[in-house]
């Protein structure tokens, strides 16, 4: 595919002695949504990490393979990972506000970036939060603890965050997994807006949220991309059998 | 043994903690009320503001007050930047191999050193060899080294408790190492890491054998950090181990444990509003 933004190859990630990701080969094209699902260790949250090259953080972590962004590899020695890191916006599984008020969490990023100015700052915190989808329900308590909003609302304080930190892509952890179904509702019409402006990968547990919001969803079975394709083929007519069982909740 | 019954149990579970807890605040009020009793009567306007004079037998204890703070703030600035740097170091910036180790072991067991032991060496090494004499500068450097350990222990574990997805949303956010570290970490450990300081404080107020030797116990107002000085503490052992003025020694020891307690509670108090300033 030509108008890969992200391009994977032959990609497999470390810990120690433990291999997570096996030969990994995918594209992501821009603006799309792309769906990871998958068991639980198959190495889809790991796949996120490897992109924003959060991985580095763990000890013995060593990879075999490229990752590419826009012909560019991030693996590369001329590479600044913060720089890196701030061109992919993450949202972790369990929502985590820093311990400050909804405003400086939403301001952290840009402030850690080198911008100021109160007024610079203020448009950025409203125009983000607005995207987000939480500006109506926060607008009159930014000053308030990020930590004392309910669970749907600091994941959507967190996609707000990062929405603030201008990414082109956003990587979602199963950011549903602790939300009920009203807060998961909410955070996918997020993501659908979100689409023409970013490119997103959302890896999920919950195969259903693949089906409702993918343009193209992938299979990961023990580190290793079982199949990927657009999400009504993948949903209907898979071509490889451990897809199907793994949909028709046969193992998993 | 005979299996009592759980209801029987959990009531005797109760009143024998419940005992202990109360022995435990026992003897505390009892040392309080002893020194109290004592050394309460003797204090007066005077007293604080006056240098000793005979000695100790008369007047009060001004220089002495002077002597603590000085060399206890001279402990704190040189220990608490150094163990806290060691702390973010050792928790942050090593993946906690051999070398990490060795430090993390070899800090320990400097917490276990007698504290005259500290202050022989300090003797040997700062007011001898180096030159400072019985000084402020030589009892602040040995109170530093002695309280290092104390540091760097409780700042790792302030600084380790902080969650580490913290760290990570940081660090995907386009955190730097370091503003992840003063901006994301310190904050949340700064309670823990100011606990430890505290303890501290209270340490190198109380402590004695390691000043003695350093610091010396000169009576003067001291005007410089090369002036020889004598701390609360120091003049305490001095008045009671010379049989000078009990009443005096009392007094003494009656302020320094007014002072800890003092120092305690602003601290937590400070804290208070601090916490509720960032939460």
């Amino acid at each position: 595919m030509s108008d890969a933004a992200i391009e994977v190859q032959g990609f497999s990630q470390y810990f120690g002695e433990v291999r997570k990701i096996r030969a990994l080969d995918l594209d992501v094209v821009r603006n799309e949504i792309l769906g990871i699902i998958g068991p639980a260790r198959s190495g889809k949250s790991t796949f996120l990490c490897a992109l924003n090259r959060l991985n580095d953080l763990v000890r013995g972590s060593r990879h075999e393979g490229t990752i590419t962004i826009d012909g560019c590899d991030i693996y590369g020695p001329d590479i600044d990972v913060v720089e890196l890191r701030r061109r992919l916006g993450m949202v972790f599984a369990t929502p985590v506000p820093l311990p400050r008020s909804i405003y400086e969490n939403v301001a952290f990023g840009a402030r850690r970036a080198g911008l100021r100015g109160r007024a610079a700052l203020d448009a950025l915190v409203r125009d983000s939060l607005e995207k987000g989808g939480l500006w109506e329900e926060v607008r009159d308590r930014l000053e308030t603890s990020g930590q004392k909003l309910s669970g749907g609302q600091q994941q959507r304080l967190c996609l707000a965050r990062i929405l603030a930190v201008k990414p082109e892509f956003i990587l979602l952890d199963e950011p549903t997994s602790g939300l009920d179904p009203i807060s998961t509702m909410k955070i996918e019409d997020t993501l659908r807006r979100l689409k023409s402006e970013y490119t997103i990968i959302l890896v999920t547990n919950n195969t259903k949220q693949a089906a409702r919001v993918a343009d193209r969803t992938a299979f990961f079975l023990n580190g290793e991309l079982v199949e990927v394709g657009p999400t009504a083929r993948i949903f209907t007519a898979p071509d490889d059998q451990r897809t199907d069982d793994y949909l028709r909740g046969r193992f998993g | 043994m005979r299996r009592l019954g759980p209801r029987i149990e959990e009531k005797a579970a109760r009143v024998g903690l419940w005992a202990l807890t109360l022995i435990t605040v026992g003897v505390l009020v009892f040392i309080i009320f002893f020194i109290m009793r004592r050394g309460l009567p003797v204090l007066s306007l005077e007293f604080l503001t006056a240098n000793p004079a005979e000695m100790g037998k008369s007047g009060g204890i001004f220089s002495t007050i002077v002597g603590t703070v000085a060399l206890t703030a001279l402990a704190i600035l040189i220990a608490a930047p150094l163990g806290v740097g060691t702390a973010i170091y050792l928790t942050e910036y090593t993946w906690g191999g051999p070398v990490t180790r060795v430090i993390r072991f070899g800090a320990e067991c400097l917490a276990g050193i007698p504290s005259i032991i500290f202050g022989l060496f300090g003797f040997i090494l700062f007011v001898t060899k180096l030159g400072f004499g019985w000084s402020i500068l030589s009892g602040g450097l040995t109170l530093a080294f002695m309280l290092l350990p104390t540091i760097i222990r409780t700042s790792e574990e302030a600084i380790k408790s902080v969650p580490e997805a913290y760290r990570s949303v940081s660090f995907s956010l386009g955190g730097t190492k370091w503003q992840t570290v003063t901006r994301v970490v310190l904050p949340s450990a700064l309670p823990g890491i100011v606990t430890g300081i505290v303890l501290s404080v209270g340490r190198s107020i109380g402590e004695t054998a390691a000043t003695i030797f350093t610091a010396g116990s000169a009576l003067r107002m001291p005007t410089s950090i090369f002036s020889s000085s004598r701390t609360m503490s120091v003049h305490f052992y001095i008045l009671a181990r010379e049989g000078i003025s009990a009443p005096n020694a009392y007094g003494t020891a009656a302020i320094l444990i007014i002072a800890i307690l003092g120092i305690n509670l602003l601290t937590y108090y400070l804290m208070n509003r601090l916490i509720k300033k960032y939460s």
